[in-house]
């Protein structure tokens, strides 16, 4: 390659007399970028390993079994899953039905306007802050009628919604075209084109979209702050009153001085985390599995 | 084809009203629900303001501007929170961005594919710790950490600055925008993954071929092209730190002043509304919460929309040159 009779100033090979610089620039940059990949890296790895390192030695049987502490007493998360377990449920079924039906309208019905019109809002009801959700149930219900775990699972329902119709609709328009034809070219009707081609054909990615959903509304403290936060601390299903949850209990704990409350927020950090842990693996085998049946098939 | 044979598959005659009807029903539903949704946002828009509306008649627009929160007096102004809302945010992004940038460089340049999948998929799962654990890190073991080592180390090297001045401090406005910072990092580095990754590779495979490093073809063209996407990312990290009040209210203490060194405690807007709306003891002292929220909503509506409006523009364009 001659570069001497080359007089373009924007040529890069003009500047080849630098060689040993430009490599070592090369070198730095790579060293930047590895150094920045291990840092995250090791970020999880140390919360995480913080909280296996310090959780660990309190959980035992009792832990899961008994409701939180009195005073003095040795404490578990029983009431605080259950409350978990119900809030969340709640709000995937209140979610998922209405998130699907908007991802439909979105892939399926609606015109390039309409549909991009309610893709930048629910993109801009997923930037809500989580805070302002729970402000807007505390304002709409909980200020006439008092907290309830309904209405916790309302304001997680909001923060669901858009992120399960997002990812529902993201599938959906990569389901092939030539499914939908030959369906309605058989004289089918569209919507039991949809229901009965479409959406079987994209259930794993929707599954995805509700699992990686309800972990992340699963440590959501915020909403429930103002909706399911001054609670009894015992065992109840009784969900027309507030509930004790996993993350709220965490923020509780974490903020006081006693020892004991921190080791049980770190216990009760643990199995929240490894919840979330565990949806996202699932999520992600769910996609790969689909991904190879789309493939083979 | 055949066109002797009946074909046995062929559907049984059909009852065109029946469908009619079928589809009519399923497309109302799913646009009611589609209509619903965006209800949903003006409501709550309109919840926010009208609860706040009582504290935003009594205070006006000086709310903003003013200094100070003093429920025994009377004095309640947002200055302090937009104050620590914005430099913790922007602390978090300035700090986040390059971070960044370059976990997404090592995983779309350099790492080779085997390595390069299961580092992105840790660096996603730091996205998936829930705020409050986060949080309860940042309060029982960074914040001892931030206060015992790293403020002392830039107090002794660039004391100078005033931002690094006066007594460290486990819980402040640093540690704070640290685990901002962390939370970023997922969010601000899938987006420019993605974004590398779907630059031509004509392009970058071109400028190698003309004699450049691997830097410069990244430099020259990978970033240029990415450049929208990259600030459009920026924006979504911004609005979600903008938003983030659990975390930052565990670590950040709570102040009502504003001073010039990053570490003493402060409060961002969702950090005190999460902080005192329980406790509030007045109804004008929950009101001037609420306004605090009405701030925050607006500030994050700007940014994600913003964010939105790029990305779009970036799109249409991408398309048009594409074909």
């Amino acid at each position: 390659m001659s570069s001497a009779q080359i007089t373009d100033p924007y040529d890069i090979t003009a500047s080849s007399n630098n060689l040993g610089r430009r490599r070592r620039i090369q070198k730095l940059v790579s060293f930047v970028a590895i150094l920045s990949a291990a840092l995250a890296v090791a970020l999880l790895a140390l919360v995480l390993g913080t909280v296996l390192f310090k959780g660990l030695s309190q959980i035992d049987t009792a832990f899961f079994t008994k409701p939180a502490a009195l005073f003095g007493e040795k404490g578990g998360i029983a009431d605080a899953l259950i409350g978990s377990a119900l809030i969340v449920g709640m709000a995937m079924i209140m979610a998922v039905p209405i998130a699907i039906l908007v991802a439909i309208y979105i892939a399926e019905y609606a015109g390039p306007k309409a549909a991009s019109f309610f893709r930048v809002m629910l993109d801009v009801l997923n930037g809500v802050p989580a805070i302002i959700v729970g402000i807007f149930i505390y304002g709409l219900l909980v200020v006439g009628k008092g907290q309830s775990a309904i209405y916790g699972a309302m304001a997680l329902a909001i923060l669901m919604i858009p992120m399960v119709a997002r990812a529902t609709q993201e599938i959906l328009e990569l389901v092939p075209r030539h499914l939908r034809e030959a369906s309605l070219a058989l004289g089918v009707p569209r919507w039991r084109t949809v229901y009965s081609i479409v959406l079987p054909t994209a259930i794993g990615g929707i599954l995805t979209g509700v699992v990686i959903a309800v972990a992340r509304v699963a440590g959501e403290t915020a909403p429930l702050l103002f909706t399911s936060s001054i609670t009894q601390n015992q065992i109840s299903f009784d969900i027309h009153n507030a509930l004790p949850t996993l993350p709220v209990r965490i923020f509780t704990l974490s903020e006081s001085p006693s020892p004991d409350d921190q080791a049980a927020a770190w216990a009760a950090a643990l199995v929240l985390i490894a919840f979330v842990l565990v949806m996202n693996i699932v999520a992600k085998v769910i996609a790969n599995r689909k991904r190879r049946s789309l493939e083979g098939g | 084809m055949s066109t002797v044979t009946p074909d046995p598959l062929a559907p049984a005659p059909i009852d065109r009203q029946g469908i009619r009807l079928g589809d009519v029903l399923f497309k109302g539903i799913a646009f009611v629900a589609a209509v619903g949704v965006a209800a949903v946002l003006g409501l709550l828009t309109y919840e926010v303001f009208s609860l706040a509306w009582p504290a935003i008649q009594e205070f006006g627009l000086s709310f903003i501007w003013t200094q100070g929160w003093n429920p025994n007096s009377n004095v309640y102004g947002a200055l302090v929170f937009i104050y620590g809302t914005i430099v913790t945010s922007f602390i978090a992004l300035l700090l986040a961005t390059p971070l960044s940038i370059a976990i997404a460089l090592f995983l779309t340049e350099i790492a080779p594919g085997r390595v390069a999948a299961p580092i992105a998929t840790m660096v996603e799962l730091l996205a998936a710790i829930p705020s409050v654990v986060l949080g309860l890190w940042g309060i029982l073991v960074f914040g001892p950490w931030v206060a015992n080592h790293l403020e002392p180390w830039l107090q002794s090297w660039f004391g100078f600055l005033p931002i690094f001045s006066g007594d460290p401090s486990q819980a402040g406005i640093l540690p704070a925008a640290l685990v901002l910072t962390i939370m970023i990092i997922p969010i601000t580095s899938a987006i420019c993954r993605e974004l590398f990754s779907r630059v031509p590779r004509d392009l970058s495979d071109g400028s190698l071929a003309l004699g450049s490093t691997r830097w410069e073809a990244i430099r020259r063209v990978a970033i240029p092209y990415a450049a929208p996407g990259i600030s459009a990312a920026v924006l979504l990290g911004l609005g979600r730190a903008f938003g983030e009040a659990i975390a930052v209210t565990q670590v950040i203490g709570s102040g009502n002043t504003i001073n010039e060194s990053l570490f003493p405690p402060g409060d961002t807007l969702g950090s005190r509304i999460a902080s005192s709306y329980i406790g509030a003891s007045t109804a004008i002292e929950a009101q001037s919460l609420l306004y605090l929220a009405a701030i925050l909503l607006v500030i994050s509506l700007i940014t994600n929309v913003s964010a939105q409006a790029i990305v779009n523009r970036f799109q249409k364009a991408r398309r048009m040159s594409t074909g």
